[in-house]
């Protein structure tokens, strides 16, 4: 079966979605990660779909569960690499993923989500963002 | 009988070709042509002898009825080229079509004095031209309204360019002045033009400009969101600049929601994009104390 690979980096987990997203996927990399979360203690997610040329209102909803349920296990996630055109389209859906911190490649995403958890360090305040 | 009346017609008209075409001229500048200024009398001179040249050749075929017909394609090359031109211009449909529509009153006055009080043959000269002249003033009007209907589409297209370009301020900071007022399809424009700008210059903030915006109403600031939203999805922060007094009210009476960093003016808002990106512009030297 398929599976979406997690790989730890740093502080952080990052997963990069390459292939086209169904139900039981989705679920799956939910599963995964939140395991990995707790065995690895990360601090933060990263998540790639420079590859997706098509999200659609699934994918987007999928993307702000993880985002939740990093919050409660208290990691900040990133979303990288969107293309324009699903910008565009997801716009138009109505959907704006609010809640979802969002850079333009690993490099700035990284960076990102170095510094929400040090700032987070300093006033030990989570769930600011 | 016809061909003999047209033969007749062209003889006329290649006999008195010189008084003819001073007659023309002079009814032409008459009718106003030349008081705009845009055409020269000697330039009109010339472009009505070549037009009687070409006329006169059209005519010898005999075909005076079917204008599209082979033997009349130098006139309508001639007259296409003056329409056109015309057109670029800026003269009015009238005055276009009065270059053809004023040959009638010479010729006229030509083919009467040469009857010599034939009624009947003059009734069916007169017929034969006014019907020609007035197929091949029609022609140029189309050919106006054609080279003008294009001048409107470059225009707008060249409009559309325009209105919608996105600056480098700086290292990692976007500028996007919007001019005019925001519909679906400008927005569409603006949007794909800032993200494609995002991508390429990896810029972190992007500062929209609505100096130039004449009105923003629940629509336009819709559009504005969505421009906002996309650029946050692509990871870059955006800051709304330029909004004047006016503009401020309507939005609190609307009681809009930006929901977006807002700044008074363009200056205002670099200084912003350039703290937040950790940047700092000094003086080159410092200032004495």
């Amino acid at each position: 079966m398929e599976q979406i690979p997690i790989l730890k980096v740093g502080r952080c987990l990052l997963v990069s979605i390459q292939i086209d997203m169904h139900d039981k996927l989705a679920l799956a990399l939910q599963d995964d990660l939140t395991q990995r979360l707790v065995e690895t203690r990360a601090r933060g997610v990263l998540i790639d779909i420079s590859a997706l040329d098509l999200v659609d209102s699934f994918i987007g909803r999928m993307l702000s569960n993880i985002a939740a349920m990093a919050r409660v296990l208290d990691a900040q996630t990133v979303v990288v690499g969107m293309r324009p055109q699903v910008a565009i389209t997801l716009v138009e859906l109505g959907l704006t993923l609010t809640g979802i911190q969002t850079a333009l490649d690993v490099d700035r995403g990284l960076a990102l989500i170095n510094r929400l958890i040090d700032a987070e360090g300093d006033d030990g305040a989570g769930g600011a963002h | 009988m016809a061909v003999s009346t047209i033969s007749r017609i062209l003889d006329l008209v290649d006999k008195h070709q010189a008084k003819l075409l001073t007659s023309w001229v002079e009814s032409q500048v008459a009718s106003g042509t030349l008081r705009s200024g845009q055409i020269k009398e000697d330039e009109l001179k010339e472009q009505s002898q070549r037009f009687l040249r070409e006329f006169t050749s059209g005519f010898a075929s005999g075909h005076s009825d079917d204008i599209m017909g082979q033997s009349w394609s130098g006139v309508r090359e001639l007259l296409s080229e003056f329409s056109r031109s015309r057109a670029l211009q800026g003269f009015t449909p009238s005055e276009t079509a009065t270059f053809i529509f004023s040959l009638k009153e010479p010729l006229f006055a030509l083919l009467r004095e040469e009857s010599k009080g034939n009624a009947q043959r003059l009734g069916e000269e007169v017929w034969i031209t006014t019907k020609l002249i007035d197929k091949l003033g029609l022609f140029t009007a189309e050919i106006y309204q054609q080279s003008r209907d294009e001048i409107i589409k470059r225009q707008a297209h060249e409009l559309l360019e325009l209105s919608t370009p996105v600056v480098e301020l700086w290292n990692k900071i976007l500028a996007l002045p919007l001019i005019g007022t925001l519909d679906s399809e400008r927005t569409q424009t603006v949007m794909e033009n800032l993200l494609n700008h995002i991508v390429k210059s990896g810029a972190e903030i992007a500062i929209i400009d609505i100096t130039g915006v004449p009105t923003v109403d629940t629509l336009v600031a819709q559009h504005l969101i969505k421009t906002v939203s996309a650029a946050r999805l692509m990871g870059a922060d955006c800051i709304i600049s330029g909004i004047r007094p006016q503009i401020a009210q309507t939005i609190v009476h609307l009681g809009l929601q930006l929901d977006v960093v807002s700044k008074a003016t363009m200056a205002d808002a670099f200084a912003l994009a350039l703290k937040r990106t950790g940047q700092m512009v000094t003086r080159a030297s410092a200032k004495p104390a």
